[in-house]
């Protein structure tokens, strides 16, 4: 499993970079799948609810309707039916590949089980919409699709007469099972909204559109598709003949021909035990979890910026329960915490100039502490030889930085770039411990902890809490976002930092830095 | 945002409405092999009771509530039926109805299709729906010419006298 992961991973980091020429790391489609797919979703809703309109409902008129509104209504029925369609294929291929990303980045285990097990009945529901939908126009294929389903419905032992009987003759079919039908294409994509709201849950700031970019480029795309491929129907319906050749959506009617291969019960065992198999991978193998972050109330003021930065929802703002004179104190559900220390990277009290060597904080990673962190900080320049020396900071998902640069290279990994405080770098530089600072991240909008990258970025760039002190001098520091196959980039970028670094004229050490209180007053 | 960074996202846009739009009609999908019809047989029908019905004697009839004192016993459960169909002189088909419900008192169903060639073919189909151990209580034998194509629905009716064709 871990192999085959790690062969997925890095595929799509490869088809990732691929992406990242043409759209940028920020606006890379890869690392929006998520958001397009709702972009579709809705391209898919608001059409729907357009060709409702003039849809005939009856058996008898629902193929002329369609037929009137692709051929006489061209534009305005036409290019609709066609986006429809469209955008619900395009959204089964954003959850293929959804699926597949997710997967090969491990983001399904832990406290992340959550969001990838409601997203399995999201999968059947996108399913039963599309095929649904198929059914309404009354051509040969709504035929082939509503005989072919209803006859593997019956496989289920939870039918008393064969439903498939509905579609014996003309005369054996009316209107009411039309309106089923109908019922069932519009209640389960109002359901789908409700899963995906749930399926949201424990994501912090959910991105529910991609870019402005990427929505334009997305939607020309579709009504391009729309005009030059316009969707058309097949014959009308006629039960008293049997449909040959069909053109499948193969998006959504992939599992037919496998019905008619394996016959219905093999098909049933198959797709069920998929979805079970697709519902128990997070714990397949079962994952060692990290320690959850630990809030030190002693050191807490209730500032919530851990609040404002976790990218899991995990950590609420509660009444003070020690009698301090804060308002509020900081509280970490351990089931949601994916211990990616953004929390004590966002926290102000996670100063790595304190005196004493317990470095105590207001939020901290039990297994990956500040204190800890300074502590190989010193150990990885005290390593160094030559110069000048570079200290560079990498992140547990990110690409290795221990097998960046040579021996002047002090190479510290953290779970998540953004859990690193901005004032270990100030530490670093102030204290001679390196001459620059190399801060190694996720693609931008790419991270594996979802916005490790911008959080970073934002704290070195002056405009986020807590923000890096002005006196760090910004040419001793570089910042690299990249993959874990770019592994050539990052050397080249680091090497040409060194030269820089090597051309700067000696550092001016700073004042002495002020002492700080061991306590938050 | 440069023209070959504009280029590359047009090429990426272009390979993807290429592969939704490909796999939204094509390939083509050979449901039903061409000169060859389908003979549809689906019915529901209430087989005959089990064991005919008996005149109560005294006793039971003293043993029951006033208001249930019918004076006939008639069983609940049904007959499993049996269904044959020959084409050209040969079973095509040949099933046993079992009646639904817990007390095997439902009716019993069936969903066949039958593939023929096209053409025309003598079509016989039978149903025993009795405690007859040979020989059917239905019986209907047809000639019909075969269109490439065709789904011929047969039904059951028996107050229609038997097999219908629809």
């Amino acid at each position: 499993m871990i192999g085959l992961k790690s062969f997925l991973a890095r595929g799509i980091e490869w088809l990732e970079r691929l992406f990242d020429v043409a759209f940028g790391q920020r606006h890379n489609p890869l690392h929006h799948l998520g958001a397009l797919g709702f972009l579709f979703f809705w391209v898919a809703f608001v059409s729907g609810v357009y060709l409702y309109v003039g849809l005939d409902t009856s058996v008898a008129k629902a193929f002329a309707s369609v037929e009137t509104m692709t051929h006489s209504v061209w534009f305005f029925g036409g290019v609709m039916r066609s986006l429809h369609r469209y955008g619900s294929d395009a959204l089964v291929a954003m959850l293929i590949v959804h699926l597949i990303r997710e997967f090969a980045h491990d983001r399904l285990r832990g406290a992340r089980w959550f969001t990838w097990v409601t997203g399995i009945p999201l999968i059947w529901l996108i399913y039963i919409a599309g095929i649904s939908g198929y059914w309404l126009v009354w051509d040969q294929l709504a035929q082939y699709i509503a005989i072919a389903t209803t006859e593997w419905l019956d496989w289920l032992p939870i039918f008393g007469e064969p439903i498939a009987r509905n579609f014996l003759a003309p005369s054996s079919l009316d209107d009411r099972f039309f309106t089923l039908m109908i019922f069932i294409h519009i209640a389960v994509p109002i359901m789908m909204v409700f899963v995906l709201w749930i399926h949201l849950q424990r994501v912090a700031r959910p991105e529910y559109l991609p870019s402005r970019t990427l929505s334009i480029g997305t939607m020309v795309m579709l009504i391009g598709l729309s005009l030059v491929f316009p969707a058309t129907s097949h014959a009308p319906a006629d039960l008293l003949t049997v449909p040959r050749t069909l053109k499948l959506d193969w998006w959504y009617l992939v599992i037919y021909p496998v019905i008619e291969r394996f016959g219905p019960g093999p098909a049933w065992y198959g797709l069920v035990g998929f979805s079970f198999l697709l519902t128990f991978l997070p714990w397949l193998p079962p994952l060692k979890r990290a320690k959850a972050a630990v809030v030190d109330l002693a050191h807490c003021n209730g500032c919530r910026r851990c609040v404002a930065d976790c990218p899991y929802n995990a950590i609420s703002m509660v009444p003070r329960t020690d009698g301090r004179p804060f308002l509020e104190e900081a509280l970490v559900d351990p089931a949601l915490c994916v211990a990616c220390g953004i929390c004590a990277g966002a926290c102000p009290t996670s100063i790595a100039f304190r005196t004493t060597e317990t470095l105590p904080t207001g939020i901290d990673l039990p297994d990956a502490s500040i204190a800890d962190l300074r502590r190989r900080i010193r150990q990885a320049s005290a390593k160094t030889k030559g110069g000048p020396r570079v200290m560079v900071f990498g992140c547990t998902n990110g690409l290795e930085v221990e097998r960046l640069g040579g021996d002047n290279v002090a190479p510290v990994v953290v779970p998540c770039i953004a859990a690193l405080p901005p004032s270990f770098i100030d530490y670093a530089l102030s204290r001679d411990l390196a001459e620059g600072v190399f801060v190694v991240g996720c693609a931008e909008t790419g991270c594996a902890n979802r916005f490790g990258v911008d959080w970073m970025s934002d704290r070195l760039g002056g405009r986020r809490d807590p923000r890096l002190r002005a006196r760090v001098p910004r040419e001793r520091l570089a910042t690299c976002w990249a993959r874990r196959v770019e592994r050539g980039r990052a050397a080249e970028e680091l090497a040409a930092f060194a030269a820089r670094l090597g051309a700067l004229a000696p550092a001016v050490q700073p004042e002495p830095p002020k002492r700080v209180p061991e306590t938050v007053p | 945002m440069n023209a070959v960074r504009i280029a590359l996202q047009g090429c990426f846009y272009a390979g993807f409405a290429v592969l939704i739009g490909y796999f939204a009609a094509s390939p083509s999908y050979r449901h039903f092999p061409e000169e060859t019809a389908d003979i549809k047989v689906s019915f529901s029908h209430g087989a005959q009771r089990k064991g005919g019905c008996r005149p109560r004697t005294p006793e039971e009839l003293a043993k029951l509530p006033p208001n249930m004192r019918a004076p006939l016993l008639c069983p609940r459960e049904r007959v499993p039926m049996l269904l044959e169909v020959e084409i050209d002189g040969r079973i095509a088909m040949r099933g046993v109805l079992p009646p639904t419900g817990l007390s095997r008192d439902g009716t019993a169903h069936v969903y066949r299709r039958i593939p023929v060639s096209a053409g025309t073919h003598t079509v016989t189909l039978r149903l025993r729906d009795s405690e007859r151990t040979d020989g059917f209580d239905y019986e209907k034998r047809l000639d019909l010419a075969f269109a490439a194509g065709q789904s011929l629905p047969v039904d059951f009716r028996a107050e229609w006298g038997g097999f219908v064709i629809r």
